[in-house]
């Protein structure tokens, strides 16, 4: 049971990514386009079917949970194989360039928030 | 002292997660001990790592950080995105398709804003530093946006190389200041919702940082600004080579 959800969760990325990937070809670029988020919304869409026909066990759910638990630590391991060295060594315009829109960006956040439908 | 560096090559991603769980034991303390909790210690743990990796590529002058020393090769795997990808994709278990679907509209007008906000801000900057013509700016415009835009964006124009790798540096820049600064200013722009995480996402763009600062201000907030983020790259690819290449064209 814990596999059938760990199988579950695969089967939702692989399906998921080969879609963004197709969307990115289709489109002709070099760039898969929202794999991840396709494979999002398959996961939720599978478990509530699932749960729906009862065909959802809990054992499942602790298959996917061990890896949403292991989403920090994995993390941990990204930020550690980062090219930081790159990122300061590269001057000012570099810098800049990432610091700046990200503010620039940010300052937008309060309007567009106010724009979003409450719960 | 060679066949154990062999030995830790071979079992890479066990080795790593040996290393991973000191890091975070080692952090949790410095959370618990030196900020009394106020720094969540998952923060910490994602900032020693950006700590170690610099270090790493000052040591070895190669661009996988830690996964660069012998014996810590098992880290390109664990860190690298398929992983990163299957983690994220668990996290959207019990997430609210509604609140998906019902911000999905603002989640798409913050991608476009995001992507257009940023690729002028970065115009604007390369200019202001004496860059002008219209594919070095349009490059790092793109690289504003994320470190996979640029290089895409530069290749398809035919940027010079140390543009192209400015336009990298910028999007690195990006991904760990959101990295580390999405805790840190969370507060500040109401980002405690999932409608506001869908919205910081589509905004912000880099997967990796949001991501990896959603997780440490709360990591009930991944999935939903996963779920707009993950579009962004996309979406950059799309927009800097094409439509925003002939803006800055018509422009200049």
């Amino acid at each position: 049971m814990l596999l059938r959800g760990v199988a579950l969760l695969a089967a939702c990325f692989v399906a998921g990514q080969i879609l963004g990937e197709t969307l990115g070809r289709f489109l002709g670029i070099q760039a898969n386009v929202g794999g991840v988020g396709f494979a999002m919304l398959f996961l939720i869409l599978a478990q509530n079917e699932l749960e729906k026909r009862g065909l959802f066990h809990l054992e499942m759910e602790e298959g996917v949970h061990f890896w949403s638990k292991m989403y920090i630590p994995i993390i941990v391991a990204m930020s550690s194989v980062q090219n930081v060295r790159v990122a300061f060594s590269n001057g000012l315009l570099a810098l800049l360039a990432g610091i700046i829109p990200v503010i620039a960006c940010l300052a937008l956040m309060p309007i567009l928030s106010k724009l979003a439908p409450k719960d | 002292m060679e066949y154990i560096i062999t030995f830790l090559d071979k079992n890479g991603l066990v080795f790593a997660f040996l290393v991973t769980g000191l890091i975070m034991y080692f952090s949790e303390g410095i959370s618990k001990n030196l900020t009394r909790g106020k720094i969540p210690g998952s923060a910490i743990s994602i900032f020693m790592g950006l700590v170690l990796a610099y270090f790493a590529g000052l040591e070895t002058l190669g661009k996988k950080g830690i996964a660069d020393i012998p014996g810590f090769s098992g880290f390109e795997i664990m860190g690298g995105p398929m992983f990163r990808d299957f983690a994220i994709v668990s996290t959207a278990m019990g997430a609210s398709f509604a609140i998906i679907k019902k911000t999905g509209p603002i989640g798409v007008l913050s991608l476009f804003l995001g992507v257009i906000i940023s690729f002028a801000a970065g115009v604007i900057i390369a200019y202001a530093m004496g860059i002008t013509d219209a594919e070095s700016l349009t490059t790092i415009g793109a690289g504003a946006c994320t470190f996979v835009v640029g290089p895409v964006t530069g290749t398809a124009l035919g940027a010079s190389s140390d543009i192209i790798a400015i336009s990298i540096a910028a999007g690195v820049v990006k991904s760990i200041l959101v990295t580390i600064g999405t805790p840190l200013i969370a507060p500040y722009i109401g980002l405690k919702t999932p409608q506001s995480a869908m919205i910081f996402g589509g905004l912000m763009g880099t997967t990796s940082g949001t991501a990896a600062g959603l997780a440490a201000t709360d990591p009930k907030l991944v999935p939903y600004g996963a779920m707009t983020a993950t579009f962004y790259t996309g979406l950059g690819c799309l927009m800097c080579p094409s439509v925003l290449y002939f803006l800055m064209r018509a422009i200049l």
